[in-house]
């Protein structure tokens, strides 16, 4: 049986950076991931990474436009380590290589970025998740022998020992279909977000909620799940992001009237505006008749100059061309808010511990919470990686002291049977796993989505019960052991399933409208009743449980939040 | 709906039998992608069709295949264009695995096999002199935006997929790894750039075994035109180090230039000669009997004909001459980078250059469609 101080679960840049932190700290350390790292959805982060690292700027400032970013449903101990530990991060990527922007004196240059009072987004071009993704990558292939990689595998369940503390994880190689029981003194979730269970959405196809399903069915509490930020900028139809580098860079938007209408909601920060903000002012103008035919608003890219277009916004510049048809250089590209990132997840401390002893959770997978109601642009990559490398730095620590954990291998014959079973479901009986994750990602983004009420949520619940139902009899064509991605596509459709059950109960469960949701039923924020995390645990086979917790407050007090 | 006909290589290694084509027909607006297609085929119809996917958006680099013939990502092409590519094979959109890697199942590579073993080959990570500052390393603005060219390799293993040289000599370390070795050459920040380019330059699959043949230029959907990057650790290493060629690549090397440069498009048949001093050289006789295997293969695959041997049925085109023209007249440094250029801003730099593959790509927009760029691409 494999063993490891530390096994990372998931390798994009909140797995890979908790990684190289733990061997870094002398820790035996495996990474694990259902594909290569480099192909993680870390790569779609374009825009950049927040710092105050000018002399001009401060870190408070900083973990100020955060905490009003999130609604005051951030935890502002978390916030605050986030934003001071920010301009480290920075400098110690680029010493490991990212080829950050320059300005003229060939010091690291920055852009201006939503919901921040100063430009202290660090970038290269309009890659940057994709860079800092590479470049740690390049650092784990320098690592080779102190950290082993398993590329291509699969988690199918958390182990626990007889304490209830974690031990280890089942795993399928996907190249051969062969199951693995790993044992592991600390584990770290760092498989990312859910976004597929919405449809559209900016989120890869890998995006399914594993490390946050895993968990939960542990006994481990979500926390805010009914935060779902929606991008302003994303095309219609197959939900591609369009970065917000593109607003910062100076580009407007206008509805189908040619007017500016953020001037109306936002008349000081406009366009740059927080990202709950501006997604709901373009579905205001967009239900009110403002829009376009198919639903949209147009992003004006062509007030940016063409060179610089190209020369920082290149990526966009071919996702409009390959993907919409349109030269953004030249003309408006329509576009309209969609599904994008999930701030709540696993509720963890501000080390990634989760309720579990030896469970951490970092990146989009956890809710420390850094970003309460709203997450700020260009916040994320600096979320994945501050906590992946506190994760990796306490995990490392905490192995030293004991011994490798020897989990039961009883666990693994029953996730091997829980496979076969799958495979072995007659086929034709239920439904198709594709059509059962089509109608939950439509109904999420009919019900769940910019504006929600009671009889939507309502009804999303007593949906996402009856697929859950139907998922169990859900069938499959590939019999086969070699990369059978059929059958994985069942486990994963259960774990968008609990990831959005939990969506619905939070959004159900919060009577007011704070950050990303927006309560039709209830359109004020109630800072005397519902300045508080929910979160949702599961309860056996009933009904998940509620419950509360406070958020913390160091220094800012809740103030009514305009831009 | 327009419906577009699929036709996909099938291949499972559990059932004992060869890989076999299977025809699929999708239905979907023809600005989708190839993937979409096989993705909705997957969903309705079979889902037990192998194919790494994940962004559906060109940055991940999952889905590389080839696709009617030519490689790239299936989530990059679209319906309908791939559908007017494939017209001369009877409209039928054919999709088969990447080359020069064993293939795993369907539409899957092995590229541990291969393409990630030539990346770690090249070193691939930042040697920083000494001591890193207590701030940011101070460097030339365009410098980092020049090896952000080569950053912006996604890995999809498209380039090395139709790699002439990678077919002839499976050590070839090969176009993309090669272009991540020009990352951190070309990387101001790192201390090695005479070792690594040396390194290199001393390996008989190095950057001299590259054959010019433009393929990965052609195959990348990023624009990170590995070839041309190739050909600036070449320069690098000649002029700037100093370092000689040990393995005849360079003169390999020239005689593909001179061959493109009469023909318009690679002749292969004419190549090996033209490596060794021309047909009749005395010199090409034992070379050429030595180089025997190669040319064979040639023969086997097609891609040398006897006929096409002895006779040139293409001549160059006009716009391979004038690139030619163009940058055998050029002074300056043609220093290429699709971050910095665009058709009206072009850059040019302070150094001599005669380097074709700088000029080729200077006439482009900052675009990844290269094929009109590449005199091979007939
Ligand atoms: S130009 Fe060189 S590296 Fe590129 S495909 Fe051809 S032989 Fe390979
Ligand atoms: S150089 Fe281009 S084709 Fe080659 S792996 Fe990188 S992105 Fe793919
Ligand atoms: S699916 Fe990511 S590159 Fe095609």
């Amino acid at each position: 049986m494999p063993a490891h101080d530390v096994l990372i679960i998931g390798a994009g840049l909140a797995g890979q950076r908790a990684a190289l932190a733990a061997a870094g700290a002398g820790a035996s350390v495996a990474i694990m991931s259902k594909v290569h790292p480099v192909r993680s959805h870390s790569n779609a982060a374009a825009g950049g990474i927040n710092a105050a690292l000018n002399v001009d700027d401060s870190w408070e400032s900083h973990a100020f436009d955060t905490v009003k970013g999130s609604d005051y449903l951030g935890d502002q101990d978390a916030i605050e380590i986030m934003c001071r530990e920010a301009p480290g991060e920075v400098l110690w990527l680029e010493h490991q290589g990212v080829t950050f922007h320059r300005n003229d004196e060939g010091k690291l240059g920055t852009r201006a970025f939503g919901g921040a009072s100063a430009a202290r987004t660090y970038y290269v071009a309009d890659i940057t998740g994709q860079a800092l993704l590479h470049v740690l990558y390049e650092q784990l292939m320098k690592n080779y022998l102190t950290v082993d990689r398993y590329e291509e595998w699969f988690v199918t369940s958390v182990v626990q020992d007889d304490a209830g503390e974690a031990c280890g994880v089942i795993a399928r190689n996907i190249r051969d279909g062969s199951m693995e029981l790993f044992a592991a003194k600390s584990v770290i979730l760092a498989s990312g977000g859910a976004g597929q269970a919405f449809k559209p959405t900016t989120n890869a196809m890998i995006c399914t909620g594993d490390g946050i399903a895993q968990a939960y069915r542990i006994g481990a509490p979500l926390m805010d799940m009914e935060m779902i930020q929606y991008h302003p900028t994303t095309l219609a139809g197959n939900g591609i992001l369009i970065t917000e580098g593109a607003r910062g860079e100076g580009a407007h938007l206008y509805n189908a009237q040619g007017e500016r209408f953020m001037e109306k909601y936002a008349p000081n920060k406009l366009e740059l505006a927080s990202r709950d903000v501006v997604s709901r002012s373009e579905q205001t103008e967009i239900n009110e008749g403002r829009g376009f035919p198919d639903g949209t608003v147009a992003l004006d890219i062509t007030k940016v100059p063409r060179k610089r277009t190209l020369e920082a916004l290149r990526e966009i510049v071919n996702i409009g061309r390959d993907f919409a048809g349109v030269d953004i250089t030249r003309e408006p590209i329509h576009i309209k808010p969609g599904c994008h990132y999930i701030m709540g997840g696993v509720k963890t401390d501000v080390w990634g511990e989760t309720s579990i002893p030896g469970l951490y959770a970092a990146g989009e997978v956890a809710c420390v919470s850094v970003h309460g109601g709203n997450r700020l642009g260009a916040n994320s990559l600096l979320d994945t990686l501050i906590f992946g490398r506190r994760a990796g730095e306490h995990a490392a620590d905490r192995a030293k002291g004991m011994s490798m954990p020897v989990p039961s291998e009883k666990s693994l014959a029953d996730e091997q049977a829980m496979i076969d079973a799958i495979v072995r479901r007659e086929r034709g009986v239920g439904r198709r796993v594709s059509e059962i994750k089509d109608e939950l990602g439509t109904m999420m983004n009919e019900k769940v989505a910019v504006f929600r009420d009671q009889d939507g949520l309502t009804e999303a619940h007593a949906i996402v019960h009856r697929l859950k139902d139907e998922a169990k009899s859900a069938y499959i064509d590939d019999q086969g052991t070699v990369f059978n991605q059929d059958v994985l596509g069942v486990i994963e459709l259960g774990y968008m399933l609990d990831c959005a059950e939990a969506i619905v109960m939070g959004a159900l469960e919060r009577k007011e409208s704070r950050g990303a949701q927006f309560r039709l039923d209830f359109p004020k924020r109630n800072d005397a009743e519902w300045l508080k995390h929910i979160n949702v645990s599961a309860n056996g086979g009933d009904e998940p449980k509620i419950s509360y917790s406070e958020v913390t407050m160091t220094q800012w007090e809740p103030q009514e939040r305009t831009y | 709906m327009p419906e577009y006909t699929l036709k996909l290589r099938r291949y499972s290694p559990e059932s004992g039998e060869p890989a076999y084509w299977e025809e699929f027909t999708a239905d979907l607006d023809g600005h989708r992608s190839v993937l979409d297609g096989i993705l909705q085929i997957r969903d309705r119809e079979d889902g037990s069709i192998g194919i790494r996917h994940s962004c559906r958006a060109a940055i991940c680099g999952s889905c590389g295949v080839s696709i009617n013939g030519r490689p790239g990502l299936a989530c990059h092409m679209h319906l309908e264009e791939a559908q007017k590519r494939a017209e001369r094979d009877g409209g039928v959109i054919t999709v088969e695995p990447m080359g020069n890697m064993p293939v795993l199942k369907d539409l899957i590579v092995d590229m541990d096999a291969v393409h990630w073993k030539k990346m770690q080959r090249v070193t691939p990570w930042l040697i920083p002199e000494g001591e890193h500052p207590e701030r940011e390393y101070i460097v030339p603005k365009e410098a980092m935006v020049d090896v952000t060219q080569t950053m912006a390799c996604i890995q999809c293993g498209a380039c090395v997929s139709h790699c002439l040289s990678m077919e002839v000599d499976p050590l070839f370390i090969g176009p993309a790894a090669l272009a991540k070795a020009y990352r951190f050459v070309g990387d101001p920040r790192d201390g090695q750039q005479f070792e690594r380019l040396r390194d290199l330059s001393e390996d008989p699959h190095g950057i001299y075994d590259c054959t010019h043949c433009f393929n990965c230029i052609e195959a990348c959907p990023k624009g990170v035109a590995p070839m041309s990057q190739i050909m600036r650790l070449r320069r690098i290493a000649g002029s700037d180090h100093g370092i000689e060629d040990r393995n005849n690549g360079h003169r390999h090397e020239n005689a593909f230039v001179k061959n493109i440069e009469r023909n318009g498009l690679l002749h292969e048949a004419d190549l090996l000669p033209d490596s060794y001093g021309g047909k009749f050289h005395p010199r090409a006789v034992p070379e050429l009997l030595s180089s025997l295997p190669i040319a064979l293969r040639g023969l086997q695959r097609g891609k040398i004909t006897p006929k096409k041997a002895l006779l040139h049925e293409h001549k160059a085109p006009q716009e391979v001459k004038d690139i030619f023209q163009r940058v055998h007249g050029h002074d300056t440094r043609f220093e290429l980078n699709l971050y910095v250029s665009g058709k009206d801003e072009e850059q040019s730099g302070e150094q001599d250059n005669h380097d074709i593959v700088e000029g080729a790509q200077a006439h482009g927009t900052p675009s990844s469609s290269s094929a009109e760029r590449s005199p091979n691409s007939v």
